[in-house]
């Protein structure tokens, strides 16, 4: 037994077909369970009053708009190295996911923005780096749907990962240089001494277990449907020869 | 290899080749710019710094699908990485030949544009100097993306989605230099920042982009 059985399209069918419906319940559950408890039976911050109550979408979505990206990261090494197609199209049915997922992220941070801070959108560091971590997705989108060949598009999607990785990171920290920020700082830090409340914590990690298995959920969906189109293809193009 | 950058000048210089479009493109920005937010002196001098860089930018993006497109088209591509020099030493001659056309030419032009864009006296050596630091990087991010988009038809637009989200950390240096040098403030900091992005982007990228010319000859 190695991981690398999961790397035959067949097997991961197989496998995925199993596990999708437990990780679709189980992760509409989370979601249903942490979002009624964060929005009802959670008590009003004292100086925020309900808007607090965002953050069971907006953190939870912000986490996964990065993990999105490292997860596309690993899967492109992976088929740089072991050439497993099953890895690239994974990666390749991440990118609109981490994409929607950045941009709920943006949208509900306006949306508290507005009556918190007084504006939809500051050039607030954290905020920069997101609107850009946003037009890294769509390049790696862009490129993807641009080349015709799948092993040309996905090897170039990965070179174009890799560097995007540095390149995002280095935003990150010049954009962190560049403006002071608005933004609270890190409060879930396991780390530290001062985090949020423990009322807040606890529905917000089942929102943030909900949104990690939605993630799953969705790229496992979204990969089989590109394997299945490739298959399509490939029966086409016999059809055509025969 | 230097006959490969002469050749590469000699494209660039002689009709067509699009020397003299990315500088006349810097005109154009530097003169727009006043036009659009009004020619008050305090204002301009403001965003002088950001324009300025702004403007190094995009006329350095406007060239970059010349890098490898044509040699691409009429096969000299194939014939450079089938030749005995590696082909990450091809990559990183085409960015310094473009660099030269485009980079080099801008950090020689800014202090005249400054002047239209009444950047205070302090900064007209920082913009030479950031410049002269920040454009290799800028080129060579550009061959990299160039080299991605080689076999696409069409590319310039998708070119410049991939490119520009890379230039961020050069342009907010680069501006961050300009804008304290013209206050009069410390530089250092950003200056060594700038420089150490044009020096890892030049080790590093011209492998990235080889892999992905090999990709495409593929």
């Amino acid at each position: 037994m190695s991981i690398w059985e999961y790397a035959n399209p067949k097997k991961f069918m197989q496998t995925s077909a199993w596990a999708l419906p437990w990780l679709t319940g189980l992760s509409v559950l989370c979601l249903i369970a942490g979002l009624i408890w964060g929005f009802f039976f959670t008590p009003d911050d004292y100086k925020q009053g309900s808007t607090v109550k965002i953050i069971y979408l907006h953190v939870p979505s912000a986490m996964m708009a990065i993990n999105a990206w490292v997860m596309m990261l690993v899967a492109s090494l992976i088929w740089l190295v072991r050439r497993h197609h099953v890895s690239a199209l994974a990666a390749r049915a991440a990118a609109p996911i981490g994409l929607t997922f950045t941009a709920i992220a943006l949208v509900t941070g306006a949306l508290w923005g507005q009556p918190m801070w007084g504006t939809w959108w500051a050039w607030d560091p954290r905020l920069t780096s997101f609107l850009i971590l946003a037009l890294f997705y769509l390049g790696y989108i862009a490129l993807w749907q641009a080349i015709d060949d799948p092993d040309t598009a996905a090897d170039l999607t990965s070179v174009l990962c890799m560097v995007g990785s540095v390149f995002a990171l280095l935003s990150r920290y010049a954009v962190n240089f560049w403006n002071q920020g608005l933004h609270q700082g890190a409060s879930l830090s396991l780390d530290k001494e001062e985090n949020v409340s423990d009322v807040f914590w606890f529905p917000l990690l089942v929102c943030i277990a909900g949104f990690v298995l939605l993630f799953v959920t969705l790229v496992l969906m979204r990969t089989r449907t590109e394997i299945r189109a490739r298959r399509l293809q490939a029966l086409l193009a016999r059809e055509r020869l025969a | 290899m230097i006959a490969l950058l002469i050749r590469d000048l000699r494209l660039a210089f002689r009709a067509g080749g699009g020397f003299g479009l990315g500088l006349a493109f810097f005109l154009l920005v530097a003169v727009l710019v006043p036009l659009g937010v009004g020619p008050e002196g305090a204002t301009l001098a403001k965003i002088a710094p950001g324009i300025l860089w702004v403007g190094a930018l995009l006329a350095c993006l406007l060239s970059l699908d010349r890098i490898f497109a044509l040699d691409f088209e009429d096969g000299s591509l194939d014939l450079l990485a089938t030749s005995p020099i590696p082909l990450e030493g091809v990559v990183a001659i085409k960015a310094l030949a473009h660099w030269v056309v485009t980079g080099l030419a801008l950090t020689l032009v800014a202090p005249v544009l400054a002047v239209l864009m009444n950047l205070p006296v302090d900064g007209y050596l920082w913009l030479v100097v950031s410049l002269a630091a920040g454009t290799p990087a800028l080129s060579v991010i550009g061959a990299f993306g160039a080299a991605l988009t080689v076999g696409v038809k069409r590319g310039g637009l998708l070119l410049s989605l991939l490119v520009l989200p890379l230039y961020v950390p050069t342009l907010i240096f680069g501006a961050e230099v300009v804008k304290r040098g013209a206050l009069g403030l410390q530089v250092g900091t950003p200056l060594l920042l700038l420089a150490g992005i044009t020096a890892g982007s030049l080790a590093l990228l011209p492998f990235a982009a080889a892999a992905a010319i090999r990709v495409n000859l593929r």
